[in-house]
């Protein structure tokens, strides 16, 4: 049993099309984000998990029961909100059991879920307080609360940490993790944060333009991403992409570009197919912190290239080289000191490296 | 040497810009007095000469100070002079315009909040074009719909009577508190509207419970803008009414023109500061308000 499935939804607004064939799984007690640069369609998705938007086609199911048609409220979830959306005119505590006072809720269930749960976000000394007295920490803590009281089967989260300065989002952030740690309970979470998303997710999905890039673990959309999209979101900077050909000679594969003679070996390469790969025109994708300034595996391949750009910030620095008149970014140390305007040795870590095809952007 | 000349220069030019500050001080206060009281000259010519007696005014000049607190023009003007036919004065009147000002008031800011919660909270297809419609219901003349109103008001079995006045003015009130509702709205977030839903709460329930409660000011500036509007209506109740059935503002008309031998300048101006009490009353209790209203919609809480 899936808590949540959803099978070949599309929605439009008019002739727009924000969502395409999304299908998604997800297990009791994980933890999936969606991930998508802005308009990529994420947030509906979670409204219409939360029967808030629509269904144009397909399915939402949750615990195996057809959910598509049924009222939010009889839905089994609860939602947290970027803008908190506490009710102004209610005092914390109102806030808190609104939900259960419609459900029409027991009196004495009433008193002790709230106590459970203020007690346990650490806001039972602030019931009485209406919410423009609260800080932006607090007021996110009773909305996160107000999902709690209810003990849904899942939470929704839509970027519940964007309106926070930075350091509560980090605060907040772990505050997440923490609670999914100890409840367990099956969380989706949108985000256009991928650091949010990387620390917070057991599953990551990527969307862009309505169609889910890639669904995976954080480790696997990071070391093995699906397509150049998936590539360039994620890490900061994002993956190098270096265009250029694989030539097989007597037996080995090589990356070449046109204009270089330099000759990358593609050994141990874990291709979907092995097929035509001579002549073809490929992506070659490594990321700038598997470029080393000096040799740390056996494996590493040694490379001369020019340095063009320092940037320094603080605890690294990003460098710029360059690889036949394209860009790769690498970064070092802060403390490596190396001259601009000359040859550099790095080191390529080979064990690291994608490779997309240069006409569907896929990985092969 | 050059540190005492420097020092005294500096004084002089402190003291100059005192003196010009002085000056322009007390010019801004003479220009606020010359506004003030070209606006507050009418209101003391009303007050004083309702408080004269007709020797009195016969005698004195617009301006001058009336010889003793003389209520008597009031009470004729509330009251009458208690013969019967013939003798108008304001007291049944003054309750047809509470009777119809209250209702109308109500129901048009109540649609009105009904009308703006939809077209912000529950868009559906074509609403900007609702919206539209009720926005050029602004801006149609007053005469334009006497004719076919009548006609309707005769249809509906209501013409001379307190409640189809009510009708008329919920109606044309409508376009104007939907407006008002609808930019009030349009900067609360969605969200709650979002949340409520998962909480289970319904379409009057979350109007009700949430967003009616955080709407005082603009009920205020909504409140205000109908009472003032409805209450000084006079074409409305001059064509729709007549007789007993009619608001104030046409009993004062009928008893300012009808007076048949000599111009009681006392009583007509008794009678038209009556008239204009309870906006002036609705004004002074919510005015803080009003202003509040009015730019709360820019300024997101």
């Amino acid at each position: 049993m899936k808590t949540l499935k959803i099978e070949e939804l599309s929605k439009n607004f008019g002739s727009t099309e924000v969502l395409k064939k999304i299908n998604l799984e997800i297990d009791e007690g994980n933890f999936l984000v969606l991930l998508g640069p802005s308009g990529c369609g994420k947030s509906t998705l979670l409204n219409i998990i939360a029967g808030l938007e629509t269904i144009n086609e397909g399915d939402v199911f949750i615990d195996d029961y057809n959910v598509s048609k049924v009222e939010p409220k009889d839905r089994n979830i609860a939602m947290v909100f970027q803008s908190y959306a506490l009710y102004p005119s209610m005092n914390v505590k109102e806030n808190m059991i609104f939900g259960l006072k419609q459900a029409k809720t027991s009196k004495e269930k009433i008193q002790k879920q709230l106590e459970k749960v203020s007690k346990f976000l650490q806001v039972d000394q602030l019931l009485e307080r209406k919410p423009s007295q609260l800080s932006g920490g607090q007021r996110q803590r009773v909305a996160i609360g107000r999902a709690l009281v209810r003990e849904p089967r899942i939470f929704l989260f839509d970027e519940p940490l964007s309106n926070l300065d930075a350091k509560l989002r980090v605060e907040m952030r772990r505050e997440i993790k923490k609670l999914h740690q100890q409840l367990k309970t099956t969380v989706v979470y949108v985000t256009h944060d991928q650091t949010e998303a990387m620390s917070l997710g057991t599953n990551i999905a990527i969307m862009n333009h309505g169609v889910i890039q890639q669904n995976d673990t954080p480790e696997k959309i990071y070391n093995k991403p699906s397509n150049t999209f998936v590539a360039d979101f994620i890490g900061s900077p994002s993956m190098n992409l270096i265009k250029g050909n694989l030539k097989e000679n007597s037996g080995d594969l090589l990356f070449t570009v046109s204009g270089s003679n330099l000759e990358i070996p593609i050994k141990d390469y874990d291709f979907k197919d092995k097929s035509n790969l001579n002549n073809k025109e490929v992506f070659f994708g490594i990321r700038p912190e598997h470029i080393f300034f000096k040799k740390f595996n056996e494996s590493d391949f040694e490379i001369n290239l020019r340095a063009d750009l320092s940037e320094y910030i603080g605890h690294e620095q990003i460098m710029t080289f360059d690889y036949a008149n394209q860009e790769v970014l690498a970064k070092f140390p802060s403390t490596i000191k190396i001259d601009l305007g000359k040859e550099t040795k790095l080191y390529f870590d080979l064990t690291q490296v994608s490779l997309f095809d240069a006409q569907t952007e896929e990985r092969i | 040497m050059q540190d005492s000349l420097k020092s005294s220069s500096y004084q002089q030019l402190e003291q100059k810009s005192k003196y010009t500050n002085m000056f322009l001080r007390w010019f801004l206060y003479f220009i606020l007095i010359l506004f003030a009281s070209y606006f507050i000259f009418p209101l003391y010519v009303m007050v004083v000469t309702s408080l004269k007696t007709m020797e009195e005014i016969r005698q004195g000049t617009l301006l001058s100070w009336p010889s003793g607190l003389n209520l008597e023009s009031w009470a004729v003007a509330w009251g009458g002079r208690g013969y019967g036919a013939g003798d108008t004065f304001l007291r049944p009147y003054f309750w047809n315009s509470i009777k119809m000002v209250v209702p109308a008031v109500f129901f048009s800011t109540f649609i009105g909040a009904m009308t703006g919660y939809v077209l912000t909270k529950w868009r559906f297809k074509g609403d900007q074009w609702v919206f539209l419609f009720l926005l050029f219901g602004c801006f149609i003349p007053f005469q334009a719909i006497l004719l076919p109103m009548a006609r309707t008001l005769g249809v509906l079995g209501i013409s001379n009577s307190v409640v189809g006045l009510v009708l008329v003015h919920t109606v044309y009130g409508i376009p104007f508190t939907t407006l008002f509702f609808r930019n009030y709205y349009i900067s609360v977030p969605t969200e709650l509207v979002k949340a409520a839903r998962i909480d289970g709460a319904g379409f009057f329930k979350i109007f009700f419970k949430i967003l009616l409660p955080i709407s005082a000011p603009i009920i205020v500036v909504t409140v205000i803008w109908q009472f003032t509007q409805i209450w000084n209506d006079f074409l409305f109740g001059s064509t729709f009414s007549f007789g007993e059935a009619a608001p104030i503002q046409v009993a004062l008309n009928n008893m300012v023109l009808s007076s048949t031998s000599v111009k009681e300048y006392n009583v007509d101006m008794a009678s038209a500061i009556i008239a204009g009490i309870p906006t002036l009353i609705v004004y002074v209790l919510a005015g803080k308000y009003f202003i509040r209203g009015l730019t709360s919609g820019a300024v997101k809480g």
